[in-house]
């Protein structure tokens, strides 16, 4: 049990998710959209990886694939050493328990006719979780006060509560079975800036009280993400195209994608702003439909040269723990 | 572990509970033809329960030196050709109507409903099969469906209502598969999949409730349709025929006594089209209270 | 710089089921010629009701129920909101760009349609020379072979050119205010900034004002000269952007910059959140609307009403009783 607590929990291999393009009444297939195409990610245990991009990254899709909710074309997703990417559903279902997601939108993600208690509760019955209705209960209420919600409301419904804390219901319900990984998408950008902290440091402060809890952050806010990661994996188009240390993707970022993309964001100090370097980049995201040859930022790339129109740039170790993906590094 | 929070700090401006049936009542009783359709419900109900009590005559024997009276005091609303009380017949059409209405109603949405709603959930060749059945079913006008079915069953309330229940199948299963693509976008609904609910356990206890609205206003407004359907069989000689009382018949009866007697196709004629009217000012209400968005899409 | 915009005591109530929502109670503000202007706040807290008042473009059940809006010497508010004045200001004098890319352009219409609507309604251009207008303005706007795009409709651009699209549209008419509400929330961070640049360039071309009505406290860092602060319907700090980061006052605006996450922060920074809810626009009391969140309050905030803006030095002011330098702020008690 002790040698798995260093080992990766998820290890991602090659990671290809293709979506076929169908035309005409027996749908014969024209094309892919390839919304992930070649993803090789490790998370460990307790550990947050940040996973950043713009629309079309893919970022969603590699969340998507780990929970099995798509059958991935090709490559591996290894779970606590298990390959899982082709497992039938019923194999799954162990699985479930283990990984939980938590979704973007507080209001489609809850069940409006559901109580808040019976959305929380729900996974428990489904996996069998506990035994009597007395164990249920307490677990519920357990999970409700865990995410800092008043036990005494389980009964209310989705619709009484403010959108913060529909949110905190849907990390309840992500706990119930204590599950070792939880993907979180973009669980906070429909949230007000000032409840956005506080669902951030709930979700810090869950990962220090609760062993081994590991996540996956899916935002396309690289803020928020490298605040909260110890990781950060940035996505263009499909591919992983920088991984680092959150700290060292600020101080020595070396894919130009990475620099125009911190330099895009701004920071909320006019100090600051005034001696930074602006990266505005030409053109828009490619449709993941129709992707440039060789490597798919260069169209956009300042740093770019012909070679690389012709080759797909391979994420290479730079320095250790850095990854880059770009031959002019 | 992770510590206790000061968790009482969170409610402080929890909102006031709202009470979703204090809001539904008062939505729904705005609008006072509601209320009048209501009544008029409520009025046909007791009648049918009430029958016996209410019917001054047998409305399936007649007297036969009786036939073709006027309206008198005896015979409120004067006889048939064999003698029977239009009356008494008008009240234990009734229970015709609502037994042919809330039966077919019953069996047509339990069908359309589960048929629509794995057609939406599963999509692929399910989808395709299913509905494309749906489609060519609702290719049919209602009434010569529901003919075609009657005429090859037989006549006799039971046919009538199990062709009128395959009539109204399509509409059922298209509405509650639009419903259950719809629902099927929310996250909710692929939480339950990440967390491994079973198919059954998302459409059952997640899809079917969240579409439980519509399909009742759809069901009350469709009440009425069948009544009027019904009516139009027994019209045509097919369905229930004398000495079974329904309104239908009655009219196809009085047809030929247009002249002399005309209350005999007027009376059941005129009480087809009040309840009709008040089932579609009921469907209206109910809708506008369950979902104000719904308002003019069903 | 003289003043180009100034708006006195704007509040606009909407009627509800549940009572009165007042989401714009009482704001005073001005913008000059030239300048770029953040309005700052979270979602309810009227930024952008405030904005379409003053475009006169609320409508049931939202009334604006008082204040003054000096534009060009007139009060925009004593025209009539569909007269013909009001017309004629909005979209050619005062032009407004919307957060939606997506629903604000006419699905049915090509853009060429579209953007020479503009140019006939307020400029009475003839058909031709709206057409060469419109291309020239795609191009400004950075839309290339304008001649080839024109007669696309918006299905065909994607988000981030639709929004170039309804900027040139903002231009077309050469207006003295462009108000921008949320632009770029709906796009991609790369994309945002492409736009935040090409809408600063184009003001500074034009020779025209900007509003940012924004939540992001970061894109007024970038571009804004002056900054308002809004919550609950009301302004509770406004400065110059130096003034608002560099020495903020109001508990808002000091617990909204320690609670927001930093690209070029400490490791281990902790985030103080802002505890509470946002408030709830109904039935609100009349003292300060910060106070169940604030961490500064003392017994004077809850007897008196909402402090009024208070002139600290120079352009900075704020609508607090405390001074929250002296005070230290207190822990929020077990």
């Amino acid at each position: 049990m002790n040698q798995k607590q260093n080992d990766a929990i998820l290890d991602i291999e090659d990671l290809k998710m293709y979506f076929p393009v169908t035309r005409g009444l027996l749908r014969h297939k024209v094309a892919d959209v390839k919304a992930v195409d070649g993803v090789t990610l490790k998370l460990k245990t307790g550990e947050t990886l940040g996973l950043v991009g713009e629309s079309g990254c893919g970022k969603t899709t590699v969340g998507r694939c780990v929970l099995r909710l798509y059958q991935p074309t090709a490559g591996q997703i290894l779970f606590q050493g298990e390959d899982i990417s082709s497992y039938p559903e019923k194999r799954l279902r162990a699985i479930r328990s283990k990984i939980a997601l938590i979704f973007q939108d507080p209001y489609s993600s809850l069940d409006p006719r559901q109580s808040a208690g019976n959305i929380v509760g729900e996974p428990l019955k489904i996996h069998q979780w506990v035994g009597s209705k007395a164990e249920y209960n307490e677990r519920v209420e357990h999970l409700f006060s865990l995410v800092g919600l008043d036990p005494s409301m389980t009964d209310r419904f989705p619709h009484e509560f403010s959108g913060g804390q529909r949110q905190r219901i849907g990390v309840a319900r992500a706990l119930a079975c204590d599950p070792s990984l939880i993907i979180c998408d973009e669980p906070i950008s429909a949230l007000d800036v000032s409840i956005q902290a506080q669902i951030i440091n709930l979700l810090e402060e869950l990962q220090e009280g609760l062993q081994g809890l590991s996540y996956l952050f899916i935002a396309h806010d690289l803020s928020v993400v490298r605040h909260i990661s110890d990781r950060v994996a940035v996505m263009y188009l499909g591919r992983v195209v920088e991984i680092t240390k959150s700290r060292e993707l600020y101080d020595n970022p070396l894919h130009p994608y990475t620099k125009a993309l911190l330099s895009a964001i701004p920071i909320a100090d006019p100090f600051v702003e005034e001696s930074r370097e602006r990266i505005i980049l030409k053109g828009e995201v490619p449709s993941p439909l129709n992707p440039p040859p060789g490597c798919s930022f260069h169209p956009r790339c300042f740093m770019a040269i012909p070679e690389c129109s012709q080759v797909v740039p391979p994420l290479r170790e730079i320095s250790d723990g850095h990854q880059v993906a770009c031959i002019r590094v | 572990m992770v510590e206790e929070r000061n968790i009482s700090e969170e409610f402080q401006e929890a909102p006031p509970r709202v009470s979703e049936w204090k809001r539904f009542w008062r939505v729904f009783f705005q609008r006072r033809i509601v209320i009048f359709g209501l009544v008029i419900l409520a009025i046909l109900l007791l009648t049918a329960i009430f029958a016996e009590w209410l019917a001054p005559h047998d409305p399936y024997r007649g007297i036969l030196k009786d036939s073709l009276e006027d309206p008198s005091s005896t015979y409120l609303l004067g006889t048939d050709i064999q003698g029977r009380d239009t009356l008494s017949r008008l009240i234990f059409g009734t229970r015709t109507a609502l037994a042919v209405g809330f039966i077919t109603t019953g069996v047509a949405a339990f069908a359309g409903i589960t048929l629509g709603l794995m057609a939406g959930y599963f999509g692929g060749i399910t989808n395709m099969i299913i509905m494309r059945i749906m489609d060519a079913l609702m290719g049919f006008p209602l009434l010569l469906l529901a003919l075609l079915l009657a005429a090859v069953l037989g006549s006799g309330i039971q046919n009538v209502i199990i062709a009128l229940s395959v009539a109204m199948v399509p509409g059922y299963a298209r509405v509650m598969h639009g419903l259950t693509l719809s629902i099927r976008e929310n996250d909710y609904i692929l939480a339950e999949t990440a967390m491994g609910a079973s198919a059954s356990r998302t459409m059952l206890r997640h899809i079917l409730p969240n579409a439980l609205a519509p399909m009742i206003v759809l069901g009350t407004m469709q009440l009425g349709t069948l009544i009027l359907a019904e009516a139009g069989l027994s019209f045509l000689g097919i369905g229930i025929t004398p000495p079974g009382a329904a309104w239908g018949a009655m009219v196809n009866d009085g047809y030929r006594y247009l002249r002399s007697n005309p209350q005999l196709s007027f009376a059941p004629g005129l009480a087809i089209m009040i309840v009709v009217f008040a089932f579609q000012l009921v469907g209206d209400g109910l809708r506008d209270a369950l979902d104000p968005r719904l308002r003019g899409l069903l | 710089m003289t003043e180009l915009l100034k708006v006195d005591g704007l509040a606009t109530y909407f009627k509800t089921e549940s009572g009165v929502v007042k989401a714009v109670d009482g704001i005073s503000y001005h913008v000059r010629e030239k300048e770029i202007v953040g309005l700052v706040g979270e979602s309810g807290c009227g930024k952008s009701v405030s904005q379409l008042s003053i475009m006169q473009l609320i409508s049931s059940p939202g009334e604006i129920v008082g204040g003054e809006v000096i534009f060009e010497g007139m009060d925009l508010l004593k025209y009539k909101a569909n007269g013909p004045q009001m017309r004629s200001v909005r979209g050619a004098k005062i032009a407004m760009i919307f957060q939606e890319p997506m629903t604000s352009l006419n699905p049915v219409l090509t853009i060429g349609q579209q953007l020479t609507e503009m140019l006939d309604l307020h400029l009475h251009m003839n058909r031709e020379m709206a057409r060469e207008r419109a291309i020239e303005l795609l191009g400004i706007v950075g839309i290339p072979s304008g001649e080839n795009r024109i007669d696309d409709y918006p299905h065909h651009f994607s988000g981030g050119m639709r929004q170039r699209v309804m900027i040139a549209m903002g231009l077309s008419c050469n207006p003295r205010m462009l108000i921008a509400d949320e632009p770029t929330t709906a796009l991609d961070v790369t994309t945002q900034a492409q736009l935040l640049e090409l809408m600063k360039d184009m003001v500074d071309k034009f020779q025209a004002s900007l509003v940012i009505v924004t939540h992001n406290l970061g894109v007024v860092a970038r571009y804004a000269q002056r900054i308002y602060i809004m919550y609950a319907g009301r302004i509770v700090e406004s400065g110059t952007t130096k003034d608002i980061f560099g020495d903020p006052l109001h508990p808002y605006t000091i617990g909204l910059l320690k609670c927001i996450p930093r690209l070029d922060e400490e490791e281990g920074r902790k985030l103080v959140p802002i505890e509470g809810l946002p408030p709830n626009l109904i039935n609100m009391p009349s003292t300060c609307a910060f106070l169940p969140r604030c961490s500064y309050k003392t017994d004077r905030c809850y007897r008196e009403p909402w402090p009024p803006l208070i002139h600290v030095h120079d352009e900075h002011y704020i609508s607090c009783y405390v001074n929250t330098k002296e005070k230290i702020s207190e822990p929020k008690t077990k």
